[in-house]
């Protein structure tokens, strides 16, 4: 590991300052960045500790959203009372992502905000255009199981790896930005993320000196919400597919759907376009096949991850049949 | 750079380069070599320790972020003379052969006890909101962050799951 300075930050102002140097980086739950920083894939000249300002905790807002503070560890998050009652697919997606240990530690915004497992990306002696913009990308050729089949580019085809990521898109999420000058502002996870284009390097729109502050979940609806996720393992490996859904029907038809995937594309991913398809339906496997023609309709393997294909078909398949109770 | 350390009741003042992760401030600095280094990138839990209670890989997460901290390794566990009812399940079940992984097992599972005491639901609880079954899939499940190269794990499970029942009803 590159030397460093450390700095305890005590404002989220003073923080942000101390962002305004490229070099800086902020440490929260740390076990991206200390585990990216060991393999020296991020060489930060000063990391600014944030643990000790006060961020928030979970709490119910007068509008009736919840507002999950930065650092709300992954563990508190899924074993929150309200986010179990009213949010059960944000607690499935967390339980269903990384090991006790890591959850007990990770942060809200630091899963937000953790970088892609791809092996080239992880490996300083292959290109990456993401680590080092303009050097290639050895995943295209290479061994790319776990990667993208949505979304990529030439330039890059890294998946994100978050679990709870995708169930906050599909429970549409805001997230809670604060820069030097102190304006809070609110971005859904579209104006987050972005798709790695010509620019891979940049996977967010936050300015260099914003910070997330926290997520805000809106109003919850009365729904039928599955995370079901695809992995090689039974337990603590990443998505391989995952599929997040919140499902409401009535009178026999689907009243209202919001899915989003994971392990697919190089953010979150969801295309509106699907649910709007679903709505007004009566469920049925045609209308879900129909789903998942839209969904993979531009989807492109690369070699060794052609089976995401039909595996994200199947799960979708599956997971709408779970939601809905139809199996027809 | 200066760092206050409470370890198993006693308050070690660390000197240390920022980059020491807290596994390597115990094993290095303090010779509190209980806790094992495996994979040093989070993957296999051999160096997982309770801070302020909770479990954590003590391989991704740097001492000076943990000024003040209460850190309990297998040391604080138990004695030679009284071991913690984890400790003597462990060796009744045969919980282990080569024994690298051991304390990163015991640490864990000492939480583990503790979350399903607080009500924490898992992966594969089948109910997020009921009271949890002491299973053996639930068991294995939490403690999926815990690697054996042994593959001890049908051990390690019957080891929990005793003091499990004993001590959760």
């Amino acid at each position: 590991m590159k030397a460093f300075d450390y700095v305890r930050a005590s404002s989220i102002k003073e923080a942000s300052q101390q962002l305004a140097s490229p070099q800086t980086r902020i440490i929260a739950g740390g076990t991206n960045l200390l585990d990216l920083m060991k393999l020296e894939v991020m060489t930060p000249d000063t990391l600014v500790d944030i643990n000790r300002i006060e961020f928030g905790g979970i709490e119910k807002q007068a509008d009736d959203t919840l507002r999950i503070g930065a650092l709300v560890s992954n563990s508190d998050l899924a074993a929150d009372v309200t986010v179990r009652e009213h949010y059960p697919l944000l607690s499935r997606a967390l339980l269903a992502g990384a090991s006790g240990q890591l959850r007990n530690k990770a942060t809200t915004a630091g899963n937000l905000l953790q970088r892609t497992r791809c092996y080239y990306y992880q490996d300083l002696a292959m290109p990456c255009n993401r680590r080092e913009p303009g050097s290639g990308c050895a995943a295209k050729e290479g061994f790319n199981r776990i990667h993208a089949i949505i979304g990529a580019s030439d330039a890059c085809i890294a998946t994100h790896s978050s679990d709870m990521a995708v169930a906050m898109l599909a429970l549409n999420a805001k997230v809670e930005v604060q820069s030097v000058d102190n304006q809070k502002r609110l971005l859904s996870l579209d104006e987050l993320y972005r798709l790695p284009g010509d620019t891979p390097e940049q996977e967010t729109n936050l300015a260099p000196s914003d910070l997330i502050t926290a997520v805000i979940l809106p109003a919850p609806i009365v729904s039928s919400q599955q995370y079901t996720k695809v992995r090689d393992r039974a337990s603590y490996a990443f998505a391989l597919v995952s599929v997040a859904s919140v499902i409401s029907m009535q009178s026999g038809k689907i009243d209202y759907a919001s899915l989003a995937f994971g392990g697919v594309a190089p953010r979150p991913w969801h295309n509106t376009a699907v649910n709007e398809l679903l709505m007004g339906e009566t469920p049925s496997t045609q209308l879900f096949t129909k789903a998942a023609d839209l969904l993979l309709a531009d989807a492109t393997g690369h070699g060794s991850n052609d089976f995401k294909i039909p595996l994200t078909r199947r799960t979708l398949i599956a997971d709408l049949q779970k939601a809905t109770g139809s199996n027809s | 750079m200066q760092t206050l350390l409470k370890i198993n009741g006693t308050e070690h003042t660390l000197e240390a380069d920022t980059r020491t992760t807290l596994l390597d401030a115990l094993r290095h600095h303090l010779q509190l070599t209980g806790t094992k280094k495996g994979c040093d990138h989070g993957q296999c839990g051999a160096c997982t320790v309770l801070v302020n209670g909770r479990r954590i890989n003590a391989c991704l997460t740097l001492a000076c972020m943990h000024d003040g901290d209460e850190i309990t390794t297998v040391e604080g566990l138990g004695t030679v003379d009284k071991l913690s009812a984890l400790q003597s399940s462990f060796i009744r079940h045969d919980g282990f052969q080569c024994g690298y992984c051991t304390s990163g097992q015991l640490c864990s599972a000492t939480a583990v006890m503790d979350e399903i005491k607080a009500g924490w639901p898992s992966h594969v609880s089948d109910d997020l909101s009921a009271d949890i079954t002491l299973s053996g899939e639930e068991i294995a499940e939490r403690m999926s962050g815990n690697l054996c190269r042994c593959s001890c794990y049908p051990n390690i499970v019957d080891a929990i799951q005793e003091v499990a029942n004993k001590e959760i009803s």
